[in-house]
């Protein structure tokens, strides 16, 4: 056994080590060693708790410990790049399952003596700790059925929604009060379950209200919520290492929704209250477009392709969905091999997580150093000869910056009509998530590619 | 259907509406396509090439027109060629009805459908079949061949060990098709181009192509009139153009005119004065000409040298790019006969209701149907009157919602230090400075890493695990069970999350 100094001083290097992690992740160099010291940090803790605290039932714990790490393991070996959204909501619900448990383990344990304003506090933090848990569980479940497609991705609204949202609220706040009250005289577990009930319910309705183009923000709130809820846990079990690694969990997960909203041009709250464009803006836009669609073949998309100097690939979630990440890179390195400079144009909203598009071409080979940011490419479109957009339709739409009245209005869009020739493969003519109709289809400078876009892309990279 | 495609009879005129090429198109459809001998001659199209593609060759135009329901032409019909025409046929030609009234009653007397590729309406759907485009594309480009031709020097400027070439200095009068298209023929051979044109929205286009854009400074005055063409300009307006024009006349070396006001003969642009104040040798390519030129000096279908200056009045100057011209009109044909044949079974259908039909379709059943009513979209969207200043709703930050969250904040963490105890606060402390540390690192992070980034904080957010290896040691078998249950759903996290972490980042490779 060690003793309590030593445990704290492993608790310091481990939060340093997760710092160090995080930093880590600046860089696609660093970042792997960067995973090493997060895996060191954990295993530091880990042993130091486990030879520092843990007294008796090694057995059970070491049972625990190996299972659970196969089950990981076998998932993190398992599971598709295009199914990351949905491990990461999985594994977010398992760190809200967690709050709950060891909050409701903490409040039934009875060698805990506090009085006075501390029981009070004591109560708040074990009470706020298990209803973040609970709201984040809840809503990373609904989150991953809607991610794998197990839950429609349509927003459900109903009447009356933020009512219902505020009647939660405000069940949860007086069984708080009755939960402090009844726990001073020495009960409070009838209270705490109600309010574990409200809080299910709460993340189950808030998900539910959220549709599927909004999931990175969702994700990366989930993400945020599960490291608040370490963070209360660490009040509760007056334990440093758990709220900073909460705290510090909690602000990446919160900057990250901050990103995606900024990138999408809403306000947080607005996509928290789910249902687009409910709002009383109106939905339609000019639904009116003055053009033509021109299609195109995948013969004289491959000549295109050939004859440019300059590519562009927009991908978007139609590319996971249509699993086409290896088939474009198959694609790239053969222009490439000819001297086309090919380059990729990676919008913060892309897919159905923070960073997902990066993700699938990093899997596919594609190397990192031509593949870029909105902002680092929206500067180059005139100079690009084919614009390749693959299965994305509202952060490519020009009129977000051309009609103020839009719903994606101010929305900042990988301006791909400026380039001098865009193809874009969809499988319809179907309106994207936000439901506004895309002028950039009808430019004359856009050819429509029709069809699921790893069978159109195959043929392109035939005829090439 | 049978197609009919005629020898051009009309002097000096060498094009031909269609193309082996394009007849494949049109049998694909489920025509069945005949054509004159010798019509694809002038074009480099020989008979041979016709049969080959599996058309038709007849030897007599008389057969040809009498066998045929649908007649495709480059040219209006001559009146040898207008008797031919008979009811239950159509005709699709160039036609001008304005400039060819009795024409236009002779086609309409004669039952027949006709068409006139002139009328094509200027939309966006139907710019496909807009030959007047075409032709001017090639126009513009032809005129600067031949104003090469008769020009003496290089258009590019070169350093050459026997001396120093100057570039020649281009302008090109009217950026619209035409001129566009001789601005990059020109620019292409290495000269410096200038162009004018009285609609200024062509600026951008103009410098897109590298050409410097000539500006008047006149704020209020826009030249753009319905339809994208050119209007007729006010005096003052037209006074300062023409001295921009004799300043520059003195200056550059060619000058090629493509300025035309729809209805109404061409403006008189270049003067003989200016023509006299040009280098000997320089070069003014009129495009205008058959309108009556925009150069006082041009005569028409000629080249004349005045004042040591060619200016060259070729009004058929598509003729003279006899292949380019019949692969880019037949090519507009075609897609006027697909819209015309919607099903593509070889039947053409003359729906008035279509717009784009209706333009073209200048008699029908014995009736003058031309011209057209005007078309609903026009392809400038016409003029909005500015809105009402917009009330700019940009909120600002006010200053006092600012401090009054900073007080109720600050108000707040007092009162919390007030009623809470010490080792409250040591842990706040360090949440709010752990907060803080997130913030700064998480902002460093790549966007392209923001996946890993989420299943990394995962992996590290279990370690709520540690409050589980608490509670597991304790006597409660039930505490101690939840604990254990605890510890193996973390412990999935923590696998799960560093290794797919690892995964994902390994697949990163530059």
């Amino acid at each position: 056994m060690i003793n309590a100094g030593i445990v704290t001083v492993s608790y310091i290097a481990a939060t340093v080590l997760f710092i160090l992690a995080l930093g880590g992740l600046s860089n696609q160099e660093s970042a792997r060693r960067g995973n090493w010291f997060g895996i060191a940090g954990m295993a530091i803790a880990l042993l130091a708790t486990v030879f520092g605290v843990v007294t008796q039932h090694y057995v059970t714990l070491i049972v625990a410990l190996l299972i659970g790490g196969s089950i990981g393991l076998l998932l993190a070996r398992r599971v598709q790049m295009t199914q990351m959204p949905e491990l990461v909501a999985i594994l977010h619900s398992l760190v809200g399952l967690a709050a709950v448990t060891v909050g409701f383990a903490s409040f039934m344990d009875p060698s805990a003596h506090f009085v006075g304003v501390e029981l009070t506090i004591h109560d708040i933090e074990t009470y706020l700790g298990i209803l973040i848990g609970a709201v984040t569980f809840s809503g990373s479940v609904i989150a991953f059925g809607k991610l794998s497609g197990r839950i429609g991705g349509k927003p459900l609204t109903l009447p009356g929604r933020h009512w219902f949202n505020l009647a939660l609220l405000l069940g949860a706040i007086w069984f708080g009060r009755e939960f402090v009250l009844q726990s001073a005289a020495g009960a409070g577990m009838t209270p705490l379950i109600i309010m574990t009930v409200i809080a299910l319910v709460f993340g189950v309705h808030m998900v539910m209200a959220i549709g599927g183009a909004d999931m990175p923000v969702v994700v990366s709130m989930l993400n945020s919520y599960s490291g608040w809820a370490a963070s209360a846990t660490g009040f509760m079990l007056s334990n440093d290492l758990l709220i900073v690694t909460g705290a510090l969990v909690g602000s990446s997960g919160a900057i990250l929704s901050y990103i995606m909203c900024r990138a999408m041009n809403r306000k947080f709250f607005a996509v928290i209250a789910g249902g687009f464009g409910t709002g009383g803006g109106s939905v339609a836009g000019s639904g009116d477009v003055d053009g033509e669609i021109v299609a195109i073949d995948a013969q004289e998309t491959a000549a295109l392709l050939a004859n440019a100097k300059e590519v562009m690939i927009i991908p978007g979630y139609g590319m996971a969905v249509a699993q086409a990440q290896h088939i474009v890179y198959e694609l790239m390195s053969a222009l490439r091999n000819n001297g086309v400079n090919v380059r990729f144009g990676i919008h913060p909203v892309a897919g159905r997580m923070p960073g997902h598009m990066n993700v699938l071409l990093a899997e596919a080979k594609v190397p990192y150093d031509i593949v870029f940011e909105m902002d680092e490419v929206n500067d180059d479109f005139p100079n690009v000869d084919v614009s390749v957009v693959i299965g994305a339709n509202d952060i490519v739409n020009p009129s977000a910056q051309e009609e103020p009245d839009s719903p994606i209005a101010g929305m900042p869009v990988l301006e791909v009509w400026k380039g001098k020739t865009t193809i874009v493969l969809k499988r319809s003519m179907a309106t994207g998530y936000a439901g506004v109709q895309n002028p950039l289809f009808f430019k004359e400078n856009t050819r429509m590619l029709f069809g699921d876009a790893k069978d159109s892309l195959d043929a392109v990279f035939k005829s090439l | 259907m049978r197609i009919g495609v005629p020898r051009e009879i009309h002097a000096g005129e060498r094009r031909v509406a269609t193309t082996p090429d394009v007849a494949i198109e049109l049998m694909k459809m489920g025509f069945s396509v005949a054509v004159e001998s010798g019509a694809g001659a002038g074009a480099s199209f020989s008979d041979a090439a016709f049969e080959q593609a599996g058309c038709e060759i007849i030897a007599s135009s008389e057969e040809l027109w009498s066998r045929s329901d649908l007649i495709l032409k480059v040219r209006a019909p001559e009146p040898v060629e207008a008797v031919l025409l008979k009811e239950n046929q159509t005709l699709i030609s160039f036609l001008w009805p304005a400039q060819n009234p009795d024409l236009l009653k002779q086609l309409t007397e004669s039952g027949a459908t006709v068409m006139a590729m002139d009328s094509v309406p200027r939309i966006s759907r139907a710019q496909k079949m807009d030959a007047l485009s075409s032709m001017a594309n090639i126009a513009g480009y032809r005129a600067v061949v031949e104003a090469a031709q008769h020009f003496g020097r290089f258009f590019t400027g070169q350093i050459t060990a026997a001396g120093k070439v100057p570039p020649a200095k281009v302008l090109v009068i009217g950026a619209g098709v035409a001129g566009l298209a001789a601005i990059g023929a020109a620019k292409s051979m290495g000269a410096i181009v200038r162009s004018f044109d009285t609609r200024p929205e062509v600026k951008e286009q103009v410098e897109s192509m590298d050409a410097e854009f000539l500006m008047l400074d006149f704020a209020d005055e826009d030249g753009s009139g319905e339809g994208g063409y050119a209007k007729v300009m006010s005096d003052e307006f037209i006074k300062a153009e023409m001295a921009l024009f004799a300043e520059q006349a003195r200056d550059v070396d060619i000058i090629i005119t493509t300025a035309l006001i729809p209805g109404k003969p061409a403006p008189r642009l270049i003067t003989a004065d200016m023509v006299a104040s040009m280098h000997d040798g320089s070069v003014i390519a009129d495009l205008a000409a058959e309108q009556g030129g925009n150069c006082e000096l041009t005569e028409a279908d000629q080249v004349v040298v005045r004042d040591g200056v060619s200016i060259i009045g070729y009004t058929d100057l598509p003729s003279r790019l006899a292949t380019q011209s019949s692969q880019l009109y037949g090519t507009n044909l075609r897609h006027l006969v697909t819209e015309l044949s919607p099903e593509k079974n070889g039947e053409i259908v003359v729906d008035m209701e279509d717009e784009v039909i209706r333009g073209v379709t200048v008699c029908k059943d014995g009736a003058t149907t031309w011209p057209p009513p005007p078309p609903k979209l026009s392809a400038a969207p016409p003029k909005v009157e500015p809105a009402p200043a917009p009330v700019k709703v940009e909120k600002k930050p006010s200053i006092a919602a600012t401090i009054i969250a900073t007080a109720v904040g600050a108000l707040a963490l007092l009162g919390l230090g007030a009623v809470a105890p010490p080792s409250f606060m040591a842990h706040f402390t360090v949440f709010v400075l752990a907060c803080f540390v997130g913030y700064m690192v998480i902002w460093n992070v790549t966007p392209a890493l923001h996946t890993p980034l989420m299943s990394v904080t995962n992996a590290i957010s279990s370690i709520i695990v540690i409050g589980a290896l608490l509670q597991i040691s304790s006597a409660d078998k039930v505490i101690m069970w939840i604990a254990a249950f605890t510890v193996l759903i973390t412990s999935i996290n923590i696998a799960g999350g560093f290794a797919v972490t690892r995964r994902m980042l390994d697949m990163f490779r530059k």
